[in-house]
């Protein structure tokens, strides 16, 4: 068995999933007694695809092509098919990054083949691989297996693996191959134009040790200074899921998870957030995590450190009145 | 221009989730269902392209019979017709067959401009269904959308990245376009958009009638309850006891007051 990792670079730097994604690989090609490949893809990317040799893989392949400089969903698609057809793996796997969710599907449909998105686990039994991925907003997890003929596609959600567990090549480097690819302008049928960033961040989560986050649960604009009274006692900042950021209850800059910023203070409270994937890839690496929230079935109690079911208007205010207590005392 | 836009029912936010005997899929009675939200955002976006550019917008879903009821609000806000294609057992649909028999659809309608889909759906959470769609289609994609611009045939796009960042890219029409929720800010239904609603035309297919009868590329093997990665300690009590526990947890267990 083949296992081909396609990682993602832009401008000639790294998406760090692409590490997460290729330490999961090297596990599942060890259980599998699987021959492991890593791809780069672009163009001018000798230097990344030395820095991939580095690790323990049998070989990098290079795919570069003036085409390839920008990415666009029609290039890295037929790029990627056209690898495929050559070096013939089993399974591909690519980490579950925005521009794998806009092209991979495509690549693996024009080969008649279907992709297992967003897995956040994966296990080697009876000779198979099963994947594991959530579904209902994280409230249900599904152990999902291919059908039919290889090639297969999956994708890792951000965080499911750990990229500091990457082992280093037992020899030193692997051997860079590369691999021509055939595309033509007319097949790309995206113009891609110039990347930016909206007005400078305001505020550099990040940086901020302790965090209240709110969530839907807060309901309405006329809640939220509680929270931010709240944050502001505990000497913290104020945050939110994007669904709040998307109601424009509080700026854009101040929204956590893969679409905003990703933190890991020592403290997290989650004000009345469910806990979707796409909020607690961006916080579950905080230190201490407190959930607070009505529903004792939210996915965020299965990353937190302390959880309490019930109502945030009845516990904010309590909260805040303990804090004052004990900052008097 | 002439905009499909689809849509899915999916159990209401706050639906307690039970599996259903067999553990195929979950319990559907006793519980809620609406609009995705992610695909409201689409809805929103086909209706003000309408208003702007003219022409009709048509809402697609598929699922059981109580999925009409997604088209319905659909067309109550503004949507000027609507597809169900029926499927009573949608859920053991692989994504790639599910974007085949909703691509089988749309192809008997004629001279599509522009087909809008919400970035996932909160109940199987694919993700995939849009781009396989412009791919099974042969139209050109875009993803993550938060601004569209039509002029001469050809769309202006800001997409989403990662981390802040954000791109323009061009598209001719027609094409593809997966809607990052956050772009507008979704209407209601107005009275009188839910009694001209009544007049309007759904149209069902039921989908093994599509001829999309390819095997599965993937199997569920399993639904359950996730395990936990962390140990999670409940704090019990009124609110005040709660309180007062986890202050002290914060200041003396995990030192981080």
């Amino acid at each position: 068995m083949k296992i081909l990792v396609i990682t993602e670079q832009r401008e000639g730097n790294w998406n760090r999933a692409s590490f997460e994604t290729l330490s999961a690989a090297q596990q599942m090609a060890a259980d599998a007694g699987a021959t492991l490949v890593a791809a780069v893809v672009g163009k001018g990317v000798a230097a990344l695809a030395g820095e991939l040799s580095g690790f323990q893989v049998e070989e990098v392949l290079q795919i570069e092509h003036d085409l390839l400089e920008k990415y666009t969903p029609d290039g890295y698609s037929l790029a990627s098919a056209q690898v495929i057809a050559h070096e013939k793996p089993e399974l591909v796997l690519l980490p579950h990054t925005y521009q794998v969710r806009d092209f991979a599907p495509k690549l693996a449909a024009s080969l008649g083949k279907g992709m297992i998105a967003d897995c956040v686990g994966c296990r080697h039994e009876g000779g198979r691989f099963v994947f594991v991925r959530q579904m209902f907003q994280g409230k249900t997890a599904v152990d999902v297996t291919f059908q039919g003929e290889p090639p297969w596609f999956a994708s890792f959600q951000t965080g499911a693996f750990r990229a500091d567990l990457l082992k280093p090549h037992a020899a030193g480097k692997a051997p860079v191959r590369n691999v021509n690819v055939e595309l033509k302008p007319e097949q790309i049928r995206t113009k891609p134009l110039e990347l930016f960033r909206e007005a400078k961040q305001a505020v550099d989560l990040t940086q901020a040790p302790i965090i209240v986050a709110i969530g839907r649960g807060i309901k309405e604009p006329a809640n939220i200074p509680q929270a931010q009274k709240l944050a502001a006692l505990l000497g913290g900042e104020l945050a939110a899921s994007r669904p709040i950021c998307d109601e424009g209850w509080l700026p854009m800059d101040r929204q956590i998870g893969s679409s905003g910023q990703t933190v890991a203070p020592k403290l997290y409270l989650a004000l009345g957030i469910s806990g979707a994937i796409q909020h607690v890839v961006g916080m579950k690496g905080s230190r201490t995590i407190v959930a607070i929230n009505k529903d004792a079935n939210a996915p965020i109690f299965e990353v937190a450190d302390y959880g309490i079911v019930g109502d945030i208007f009845e516990i904010i205010p309590a909260l805040t009145e303990e804090l004052e207590k004990t900052k008097a005392s | 221009m002439k905009i499909v836009v689809c849509i899915k029912q999916v159990p209401a936010k706050d639906a307690p989730l039970a599996m259903a005997e067999g553990g195929a899929w979950i319990k559907e009675t006793d519980i809620g269902f609406e609009m995705n939200e992610p695909d409201a955002y689409a809805l929103e976006e086909a209706l003000r392209l309408k208003e702007k550019h003219g022409g009709e917008v048509i809402a697609v879903s598929m699922g059981p019979e109580r999925s009409k009821q997604a088209i319905k609000e659909a067309l109550a806000k503004g949507a000027d017709r609507g597809i169900h294609v029926a499927d009573e057992r949608f859920y053991t649909l692989d994504p790639l067959g599910a974007a085949r028999s909703i691509a089988a659809a749309i192809r008997r309608e004629p001279g599509v401009d522009l087909i809008l889909t919400g970035l996932q759906s909160d109940d199987q959470g694919f993700g995939q269904t849009g781009v396989l769609l412009a791919e099974l289609l042969g139209l050109p994609h875009a993803t993550i959308i938060m601004q569209i611009d039509v002029a001469d045939g050809r769309m202006k796009l800001k997409r989403e990245l990662e981390a802040g960042w954000f791109q323009w890219v061009e598209l001719p029409l027609p094409a593809l376009l997966s809607i990052q929720s956050g772009i507008n800010k979704p209407r209601y239904a107005t009275l009188k958009g839910i009694m001209a609603a009544k007049k309007k035309e759904i149209v069902s297919v039921v989908r093994a009638e599509l001829g999309v009868d390819e095997p599965a590329t993937q199997h569920i093997e399993r639904i359950y309850v996730p395990h936990k990665s962390k140990k999670t300690e409940m704090l019990t009590g009124s609110p005040k006891e709660v309180a007062a526990k986890l202050v002290e947890k914060l200041r003396r267990e995990a030192r981080v007051l």
